[in-house]
């Protein structure tokens, strides 16, 4: 478990990172976190021969409200996450998600800009992202761009990042009115990836019909993935257990599970979408509810 | 100042004040000036030929010493022994395993060429310079498979890849099954772990030239056999080669066996003349170094109406992995079939095992080695039993326990239960589950769709190994005595030598707390020495729950032998008879005048000045002694654990868990209690979490600690712990060892929990590890 | 010790090393390194403090745990480079004065360890856990404790010991 060797730079400001970026593009390989490249790198599953530090830039880490969105800066760690007030009080789906992701010591140094940029279906904030509708900031030499996070996953381990290019920031639409989110997970213990994880938003106007739905799954595709017909079809509905049932129901036809010798079958993953839907869902309305 | 009551109490360990400040010392710690570095190339296919190995770049690098591969060693290193050849008939089939193989690798991280180079991160690299051409084979990974005619044959010279059938014929089986009113048959599996000691394995060696003297560094429960087997493999004398296992990070019997590695670093270190050293990471551990456990069982059991279980026949097929490791053959064996009458008065047991090679990793001892195989079964099929006879389990069992004035008793496998209690022990642990209130809450939930379950699992184990007769009849290479040396120096402070190696169990202090008792000192005034093959004569390590009641009764024997003396000395320094004298509180004293006395310093510094001692007497204060036991020890036990199952997820929620073990007496309460904890935890993870899992090619998929799931302190519960305490009548201090009991009891209780909470569904047996999707889908469909 | 210290590659002939200033239990060391060096072998085989343990490659066992910046780290998953410039506290550099820290006092006293290697990874571990939450309920040790694996105790020791030395620690 030695990694291959490779250059070292530490840039102080996102300028100087990107310029390395721009110089050595697919040999880089950008390090915030480090807690999914650095495994990769010492299984030799990975060699970059340049490694771009970006620790020291100070400035791609922030939690910003804005008058009706969040920004997040990619350098921002889980542990901020986990513990931020502002996002308790907007968006505490975030808290929540933090909290179940990989262990403490992993979540002192993990970013989330780094996991999302990472891309693996079985990392937890791209379905909380999907959810939230968020959108994914870029930074390069050649100037930003605003990915929306449905365009962003686009395969396994691949994202829509050009080669010159890394996540700067990512801006969430705050929810108005009434309005509850939850992450759920199941996993085999404590710091595993999810056997299946569903993030859920909800939005209720004063009828208890839900003007907004977020659906995000984990584990169960080639990338986080947007339940978007469990979505629409419970948009504008009364939210009760036959229409929760029913969206859950929804959500596990969307999922493209695969069979996993340690963590499951796809038949068992695809019932679990349901079951998990439901109860983040439930959770969801509860929080909306202020119950 | 002389303290007494040591020995029961609960004295913070001696070997805690290194261990907390990160100042133990670790193999892995140790760097001899000028060491130089050993990485392995291994096979990544599980069974093939070896066509060629090119390491003319790796040889290029600049750093890289040396490459070795089989060719390098042949007719220089003997073939890997097993210590245990068990006798069976027809005899047993023992593969040639060399620890470099020359034509054909047969588990899928068996090295296949040793890198050296002057750091660890150079080897690194130079593995992936060496090209080697293989013709992979079909592979077979499972025992069932690997017996048939059309399986792929590991070894020519090992037909059906069968290396030995072992029987065991108990009573009567035949009558016993013509007399049941029921036969209850299953088939068990108990799966592959990985037993994950936090410290993998490693070798640090040095060789003087000069001298042909080999110092080596190992991460071993038993540095004098690890000498033997080395020196065997080498065809060095024996007594040109010290082993030392420093602060030893968890072995749980994957640390027993000697493996290839470890002489191939010796070797290494003769050829270069340079320091050698070798440090396994996790993915070795787990792909070279010792599994356990991989039994499949077919189980047959006869009862009678009222609960009476008559009989037991049993057919096993224990997967042995590529080739037959240290202890590997009697594990499945005898430590498995003595025990399958269980707590209870079966009168007859029959048990076939067929000892298979397969392409995957050795398997040895695992905690438990046998018992837990033996006790899962046994205490699953009790639990079946009462189900179909609509039984309380705890009732079938009181029916069918060995009651406590029976003891000794003798049972059908031949083996002598020294002493036990077990309707004490479950009546206390159903106590303290508050059992009929658990039984109401049961119910309760039943009517409300939530499934709880209890489940009770009574244990008896084997361990103590133990009478030299006794396993040298079995096949065994060697007796399982134990040595002791107590030394009292001049200044009347004492060294405890021991012939056990521990490395977590505590006997630095629980060692110290006996020879602080007998003698009346200070526990501060003994130090306990062990590990090291320069300064102890002879020993046989740590493992099978030994060190305690094996090397404690030596060390008790050897200090009374001490006291013997000393009494003698103080005699004659206070001019009376020994008769005269009583011994209290590190003092000898005239019974009648007892300011008239010696302490115990006063005879240690007299017996070294010589003049004071009776005439013929020699000087010194000193006893050896090697002790070899009567028989095994039988600790026992009940525990009890209680489960709620989340119906749509399948998942497992311990509400509670209650465990009440004897193991005799005890000297030191709190490590009592964590050995008890920390085998709980390790037979609850294979319940449900772990899994060793191979592909049908021979890919080790758990190769992991992210992907196999040894549990963390969030899936792992509370326990309820008690104890009773039954003292062992042939053992000279009445203990019994404790170090595995935990593991053994834990598995059969969560699974008879769990089986409990889906029995009014019709549900009888799941097979382990539970987890969670393979108990949705049982529920699924009802 | 400046924060943002600049780091500078040292060319060799032979290969790219990098100069490093790194503070370990208030000493300052100072190297020149390989980028890969893994922070945990340059604690324990550069700086010569093998008190930090390995246990695993995938950042699963938490043996490497150390202080770093503040936070609890797992030193095999960072790279010696990125420490520079940093303050970092190993379990060596915990006891002041031959003194037991409390953690340390309260896993002797509750038989918190057995074979002790996982041990320095939990007791730097449950320092920063208490720093973060002084009063911890149970659940709140286990969940905090969940990136650290015992093969040996059974956890039950290792949370006692922990909510003994968050009582002793508060009443500082």
């Amino acid at each position: 478990m030695i990694p291959r060797n490779f250059v070292y730079f530490s840039p102080s400001s996102e300028k100087e990172a990107l310029e390395l970026l721009n110089e050595y593009k697919s040999d880089a390989r950008i390090l915030a976190g480090g807690m999914s490249l650095i495994p990769l790198m010492k299984m030799r599953l990975v060699s970059p021969s340049y490694l771009i530090d970006i620790n020291k830039v100070e400035s791609l880490s922030y939690i910003k409200e804005e008058k009706n969105r969040l920004r997040i800066g990619a350098l921002t760690r889980y542990y901020e996450i986990e513990k931020s007030s502002t996002l308790k009080k907007l968006l505490p789906i975030m808290n929540e998600a933090a909290t179940w992701v990989g262990d403490p010591q992993v979540r002192n140094m993990g970013t989330i800009g780094g996991s999302l940029s990472h891309a693996d279906p079985s990392g937890d904030f791209g379905s909380v992202i999907l959810a939230l509708n968020g959108q994914i900031i870029t930074s390069s030499l050649n100037g930003q761009r605003t990915i929306k996070a449905d365009d962003f996953f686009v395969d396994s381990f691949t994202t829509a990042l050009n080669a010159n290019e890394m996540l700067k920031e990512i801006v969430i639409d705050l929810p108005e009115g009434m309005n509850g989110g939850a992450y759920v997970k199941l996993e085999r213990k404590a710091g595993d990836f999810a056997i299946v994880a569903v993030a859920a938003q909800l939005s209720i106007d004063s009828k208890g019909n839900c003007n907004y739905a977020g659906i995000g799954l984990t584990s169960v595709g080639p990338t986080n993935l947007k339940a978007k017909k469990a979505e629409s079809f419970l948009l504008g509905k009364q939210l009760n257990e036959r229409t929760i049932d029913e969206t859950a129901e929804i959500a596990a036809s969307e999922a493209r599970p695969i069979d996993d010798p340690l963590r499951g079958s796809a038949e068992y993953k695809r019932a679990m979408v349901k079951v998990l839907t439901k109860r983040a869902l439930n959770l969801a309305l509860k929080r909306a509810r202020g119950v | 100042m002389a303290v007494t009551a040591i020995f029961g109490a609960r004295v913070k360990r001696k070997e805690d004040p290194r261990l907390i400040t990160g100042k133990g010392t670790y193999v892995a710690d140790i760097t001899p000036l000028g060491c130089l570095y050993v990485a392995f190339l291994r096979s990544p296919h599980a069974h093939a030929r070896i066509k060629s190995i090119n390491a003319s770049k790796a040889l290029s690098m600049k750093g890289v010493i040396a490459v070795y591969i089989g060719q390098d060693i042949k007719g220089k290193l003997n073939p890997v022994p097993t210590g245990w050849p068990i006798a069976t008939d027809p005899p047993i089939k023992i593969p040639k395993y060399y620890p470099l193989p020359l034509d054909k690798v047969r588990f899928q991280g068996e090295p296949v060429a040793a890198v050296v180079a002057e750091n660890y991160y150079i080897a690194r690299d130079a593995l992936d310079a060496i090209e080697v051409e293989y013709e992979p084979l079909p592979t077979v990974v499972n025992q069932e498979e690997a017996v048939k005619e059309s399986a792929p044959l590991l070894y020519d010279d090992i037909p059906n890849n069968t290396s030995f059938v072992w029987e065991l014929k108990g009573g009567d089986v035949d009558s016993a099954f013509k007399e049941a009113d029921l036969i209850i048959e299953k088939r068990m599996v108990n799966h592959r772990l990985q037993p994950t000691p936090m410290e993998s394995r490693a070798v640090v060696a040095q060789y003087n030239s000069a001298t042909n003297e080999l110092t080596m560094w190992i991460t071993t429960q038993a540095p004098h056999i690890h000498r033997l087997l080395i020196s065997g493999i080498l065809n060095m004398p024996e007594n040109k080669i010290r082993v030392i296992a420093p602060d030893v990070g968890g072995g749980f019997g994957s640390k027993i066996p000697t493996y290839g590695v470890d002489a191939l670093v010796a070797f290494i270190a003769k050829e270069l003349k340079r320091p050698v050293k070798f440090v396994e990471d996790r993915r070795e551990n787990y792909l070279a170094t010792a599994h356990g456990r991989d039994h499949i069982q077919y189980v047959q059991l006869a009862a009678k109406k009222d609960g009476r279980i008559l009989g037991l026949k049993v057919t096993s097929y224990a997967n042995l992995g590529a080739y037959l490791s240290t202890a590997a053959p009697g594990v499945p064996t005898y430590l498995f079939g003595l025990m399958l009458s269980g707590a209870y008065k079966i009168k007859a047991v029959n048990c076939k095992v067929y000892g298979v090679l397969t392409n995957t990793a050795p398997v040895d001892a695992y905690r438990g080695a046998g018992r837990p195989e033996a006790t899962y079964l046994v205490e699953r099929m009790v639990d079946i039993l009462a189900q179909r006879l609509k039984m309380d389990p705890a009732e079938l069992r009181k029916i069918n326990f060995i009651k406590h004035d029976e003891f000794p008793y003798v049972v059908c496998t031949g083996i002598q239960y020294d002493s036990g209690n077990y309707e004490r022990t479950l009546e206390k642990a159903l106590q303290l589950v508050e059992y009929k209130k658990m039984r109401g809450e049961q119910a309760k939930a039943r009517a409300e769709g939530k499934l709880i379950g209890i489940g009770i699992s009574s244990y008896v184990e084997i361990c103590g190994l133990g009478p030299s007769r006794a396993v040298r009849g079995t096949g065994f290479s060697l007796g399982l005595y134990e040595s002791a040396t107590v030394r009292v120096h001049p200044s009347g402070k004492v060294t405890v030598y021991t012939g056990t190696s521990p490395h977590g169990q505590g006997e630095e202090t629980a060692f110290a707390q006996i020879v602080a008792e007998e003698f009346g000192i200070s526990i501060d005034d003994v130090e306990v020495v062990h590990g090291d093959t320069a300064m102890i004569p002879w020993g046989m390590g740590t493992y099978g729950s030994r060190t305690v009641p094996v090397g404690g009764g030596a060390i008790a024997i050897a200090a009374k032998k001490i006291i013997e003396k000393a009494k003698k000395i103080a005699a004659n320094m206070l001019e009376v008879k020994e008769e005269d004298l009583a011994f209290e509180k590190g003092r000898f004293y005239v019974k009648g005048a007892p300011s008239r006395g010696v302490s115990f310093q006063e005879v240690a510094l007299a017996s070294y000045q010589g003049e004071q001692l009776p005439a013929g007497m020699e000087p010194g204060l000193e006893a050896t002694t090697f002790y070899d036991p009567e028989n095994f020890t039988f600790p026992f036990g009940t525990h009890v654990c209680v489960v709620e199952i989340d119906k749509d997820t399948g998942q497992i929620n311990i509400l509670k868990y209650v465990a009440v073990d004897d193991c005799g007496r005890q000297i030191n309460p709190m490590i009592v209690e964590g050995q008890v904890h920390g085998g709980i935890a390790q037979g609850l993870a294979q319940a449900i979490w772990e899994e060793a899992v191979y592909d049908n090619s021979g890919n080790l998929i758990t190769a992991t600690l992210q992907d196999y799931a040894m549990p963390t302190a969030m899936e792992i519960p509370s326990f309820i712990t008690d104890s009773t305490v039954t003292p062992s009548p042939h053992n000279p201090l009445g203990v019994k060892g404790v170090g595995e009991t935990g593991t053994i009891a834990s598995t059969p209780a969560l699974v008879n929990a769990v089986v409990d909470a889906l029995s009014h569904m019709g549900i009888d047996h799941i097979d382990i590890p539970l987890k969670p999707e393979r108990i949705w889908k049982l529920l699924k469909n009802r | 010790m400046e924060k943002n210290t600049p780091i500078k590659p040292v060319e060799t002939q032979q290969k790219q090393l990098y100069h490093i200033k790194v503070n370990i239990n208030g000493v300052d060391y100072e190297h020149d390194v390989e980028a890969r060096l893994l922070l945990v072998h340059y604690i324990r085989d550069v700086v010569g403090l093998t008190g930090t343990h390995i246990g695993c490659d995938t950042s699963n066992c938490g043996a490497c745990t150390v202080i770093f910046n503040g936070k609890s780290v797992k030193s095999c998953t960072m790279f010696a480079v990125q420490a520079n410039g940093a303050k970092i506290l190993t379990i060596e550099g915990l006891s002041k004065n031959g003194e037991l820290h409390p953690i340390q006092r309260a896993f002797w006293e509750n038989h918190a360890l057995q074979c002790g290697y996982c041990t320095p990874g939990f007791i730097m571990q449950a320092y920063w856990l208490l720093k973060e939450n002084p009063n911890p309920k149970e659940e709140e040790i286990r969940k905090g404790i969940s990136g650290n694996l015992c093969r040996c105790t059974g956890y039950q020791n290792i949370v006692k010991a922990i909510m003994q030395a968050a009582k002793e620690l508060r009443s500082k």
